[in-house]
């Protein structure tokens, strides 16, 4: 009885927060609202049994998936307004699509029989007395071992990925680079100038030109160093 | 109200994949509501195979289910990339005018 009614509430919070994410006006709110449905999503595994697979969503998905939303959200200073004029345009043939989508998905389910034989084809039958984390640890790693690890290949290229199409490299660390270095040749830095015997380097007009060095600033940073230092002894 | 069955979470989940398709259909012009409602799609998908791993008694629906959930994790982070590189080089992220490569 319990589990039906959590059941209903749960699917119910699921449902409204996913209208919620695609018809909010604030993006922000969109993001919370798919936190909300991914809680609840888990809570329905719960109720199905796969306890691991639903702390796996929580973790993964509201910690780090619906965050990383987040900060794109937040970070990015769009105009929203202006990319909902197409709402009311497409609406009803969204609804139109979505209604079919529906229908189709409903046909199928309620033409599917389970087969008298199923249970002896089950690619990975669930023990009874292990708990559910204890089971999926003993297939991952040994039937489901390729998938694994190919899932393990994905990631790396997905953060390889997303690290070369953001990084900016700005150049402000002084770093040699071995390349550079060891391409250099005599042409590059040395410069012959023929002098006069005699004479002397000045009036060959080759000195290094001089530059105006900047003001330092050591003063400023110093007293502000010190308020600071004298600040934080005070605490 | 009768006992949870298979059909329940089947219809939950369809209805979780026809508001993400129809989440698509709405934001056209807005590529971070289109990247949230694919992540719908995939819940949806999630929630399908967790179903049909309870009611078959079979854990190779959970196993395929954490391969989609890594592969949706990895695919939103990639989009998200792709739309703050796009945001710092245009300015917007309108979709439409995503047609620099046109010929």
């Amino acid at each position: 009885m319990i589990p039906t009614i959590l059941f209903y509430l749960f699917a119910a919070v699921l449902i409204g927060s996913a209208t919620m994410v695609v018809s909010a006006r604030n993006p922000v709110h969109s993001v919370l609202f798919l936190i909300l449905a991914f809680f609840n999503a888990a809570a329905l595994f719960l109720i199905a049994g796969a306890e691991f697979l639903a702390m796996t969503l929580v973790i993964v998905y509201v910690g780090a998936v619906a965050v990383l939303f987040l900060f794109v959200v937040m970070m990015l200073d769009i105009d929203f307004e202006e990319l909902r004029s197409g709402f009311q345009r497409y609406l009803p043939v969204g609804g139109l699509v979505g209604a079919v989508l529906f229908v189709e998905l409903l046909m199928v389910y309620g033409g599917w029989k389970l087969a008298p034989d199923a249970a002896k084809v089950a690619l990975s039958p669930m023990p009874s007395n292990v708990s559910n984390t204890v089971a999926l640890g003993r297939i991952l790693y040994t039937d489901y071992v390729f998938l694994f690890q190919a899932s393990g290949a994905v990631l790396l290229v997905a953060m390889i990925g997303a690290i070369v199409l953001t990084l900016r490299d700005r150049r402000t660390s002084r770093h040699q680079s071995i390349r550079v270095q060891t391409e250099r040749n005599a042409a590059d830095t040395l410069v012959m100038v023929p002098t006069a015997l005699g004479v002397g380097v000045k009036a060959a007009d080759i000195r290094r030109p001089i530059v105006a060095e900047p003001e330092p600033a050591h003063a400023d940073h110093g007293h502000g160093d010190h308020g600071h230092g004298g600040h934080g002894h005070g605490h | 109200m009768m006992d949870v069955s298979l059909g329940h979470y089947l219809v939950v989940s369809a209805i979780l994949l026809v508001l993400g398709v129809f989440g698509i259909f709405l934001n056209r012009k807005n590529i971070i509501v289109i990247l949230m409602a694919i992540e719908l799609i995939l819940l949806s998908v999630n929630l399908n195979l967790v179903a049909f791993s309870a009611a078959l008694n079979d854990l190779a629906g959970q196993v395929l289910a954490m391969l989609v959930l890594t592969v949706a994790a990895a695919e939103a982070a990639i989009g998200l990339a792709i739309v703050v590189i796009y945001f710092r080089n245009r300015g917007s992220i309108q979709v439409e005018d995503v047609n620099l490569m046109k010929g």
